[in-house]
């Protein structure tokens, strides 16, 4: 057999993923991390002055669970079940830095923990500076022309 | 050349047999179907170690230990320890070997290692080269997980073709007895790769591997699938078995009821290790315990253990290389 026609026989082979249903748990889970989200938002705007520094708490706050659940082993599972929903928000994002710092202790806290605590979060953090520039070049390049 | 059938398999006139084995699962196989045939099951997978590595290493090392125990044997009448692991230059096996004072021969097959070391731990006996021999593989969950996936606690979505590396050690001591299982033949495979490059499903790139090597073994010996109680395959997965049944039907072989997968059976369907264990460890406890047991209770006369591993790196995936795949046929009979 030909390797091309083996592929096409492993293509027509592989089962189907269970798209809707992984959908489905993405929104339940994903809604649930904002909705907590929601309601830290709202106690920290009653104690913060400023919009600005209300979310900065929140962010504080998510970025804490994000990472408490991941050390106690909870998060994992959570994105077992919610996929997306559980990668996207912060909570997910503070799940990659401390998963991946858990992970490399062992080498140590300088070569393993703080080396390789980007190892996963990095692309996140290249990309988001990427895009910000060239969003921001765009805005003012529109701005000044108009 | 006497001892050469066909293009690729050998034959063990000398009888080397199985003199004593010992097979090491954690927590997670010992609640799996196969528990009963197990030699032990530990309570948890870290057992007091610092790394995972190091307990990778412990448990081969408590393998090694009770193989001997149970045979009666000194290290010092062993003449070659055969090991591998799935680590980086084989470090679990090599620690392991450091405490030993056996010629230490290091191996790298993956998942094939198990059946790699019995086949040349059989032709070490056979050309009298050694009287005994002792084979042994780990694997560790976590350690593979770091080397090849991701961190343990990452938020990663698994599908139904990943594979969940089996936390255990294999090992056999290789020599000649009136009694025990003996050792008949060896194949050894050739690589086989099919540019299938998704490493999330190693089963369906190593099926034809598996598949080159039985046709291979089965034509060398005249044989046919039907003339073994089991072929035992490694840890092809639930979708490298399906596909492995597919090749062979393709090709007119009868006797599929024969096949059994050790990746696919040694977790319950409740554990959700998708498409089921992978590992150095993995055909080697199911072969030593599962497949063993069979010939020792008489429930099967002949067993075809055949090894499939695939040689992808953490690198060659990420730089868009295929997995080269290859499998080790040996026959055992009791």
């Amino acid at each position: 057999m030909k390797p091309q026609e083996y592929q096409k026989l492993v293509q027509d082979n592989s089962p189907p993923r269970p798209i809707f249903k992984n959908m489905l748990w993405a929104f339940f889970v994903g809604g649930v991390i904002c909705t907590v989200g929601q309601v830290v938002l709202n106690i920290a705007s009653k104690v913060e002055n400023t919009k600005a520094e209300a979310s900065a708490v929140t962010l504080a706050v998510m970025i804490l669970i994000g990472t408490v659940l991941t050390a106690f082993g909870v998060y994992d599972e959570l994105a077992e079940k919610g996929g997306a929903g559980a990668a996207v928000p912060i909570t997910g994002f503070a799940n990659t830095m401390t998963s991946a710092a858990m992970e490399f202790r062992r080498e140590g806290v300088l070569l393993g923990m703080a080396a390789k605590m980007f190892v996963i979060a990095g692309p996140v953090i290249v990309f988001g500076i990427l895009s910000g520039f060239i969003v921001t070049l765009i805005k003012v390049l529109i701005l000044k022309l108009l | 050349m006497s001892n050469r059938l066909g293009s690729q398999t050998l034959t063990f006139s000398k009888v080397p047999r199985l003199l004593s084995s010992y097979t090491i699962v954690g927590p997670l196989e010992g609640k799996g179907p196969h528990a009963l045939d197990f030699d032990e099951i530990l309570p948890d997978d870290v057992l007091d170690q610092k790394t995972p590595e190091k307990t990778e290493r412990l448990i081969l090392e408590m393998a090694i230990e009770k193989t001997l125990q149970q045979s009666n044997t000194k290290i010092e009448d062993v003449h070659f320890l055969i090991a591998g692991d799935l680590l980086n230059q084989i470090t679990s096996s090599t620690l392991a070997a450091s405490t030993y004072a056996a010629p230490f021969l290091g191996i790298y097959g993956a998942c094939s290692t198990f059946a790699q070391a019995m086949g040349l731990g059989a032709t070490l006996l056979q050309g009298d080269f050694a009287e005994k021999v002792l084979i042994g593989t780990a694997s560790h969950y976590q350690t593979a997980e770091r080397q090849f996936r991701y961190p343990i606690e990452l938020n990663i979505q698994h599908i139904s073709s990943n594979h969940h590396t089996v936390t255990g050690a294999g090992v056999a001591l290789l020599g000649f007895a009136n009694q025990g299982p003996q050792v008949t033949h060896a194949t050894f495979g050739t690589i086989v790769d099919m540019g299938l490059k998704d490493s999330q499903d190693m089963g369906s790139a190593m099926a034809p591997a598996a598949f080159s090597t039985i046709k291979q073994h089965l034509k060398d010996t005249s044989r046919g699938l039907e003339d073994y109680d089991m072929v035992l395959t490694g840890d092809l997965g639930k979708h490298g078995r399906k596909m492995l049944r597919l090749l062979l039907s393709k090709e007119g072989f009868s006797g599929l009821e024969r096949l059994q997968d050790g990746g696919s059976q040694i977790y319950g369907d409740h554990q959700k290790t998708g498409a089921g264990g992978s590992g150095a460890a993995c055909i080697a406890v199911m072969g030593l315990g599962y497949a063993l047991n069979m010939l020792k209770s008489g429930k099967a006369r002949r067993i075809l253990v055949v090894a499939t591993g695939a040689l992808l790196s953490a690198l060659t995936v990420l730089q868009g290389e295929s997995i080269p795949c290859i499998a080790h046929a040996v026959a055992l009979e009791a």
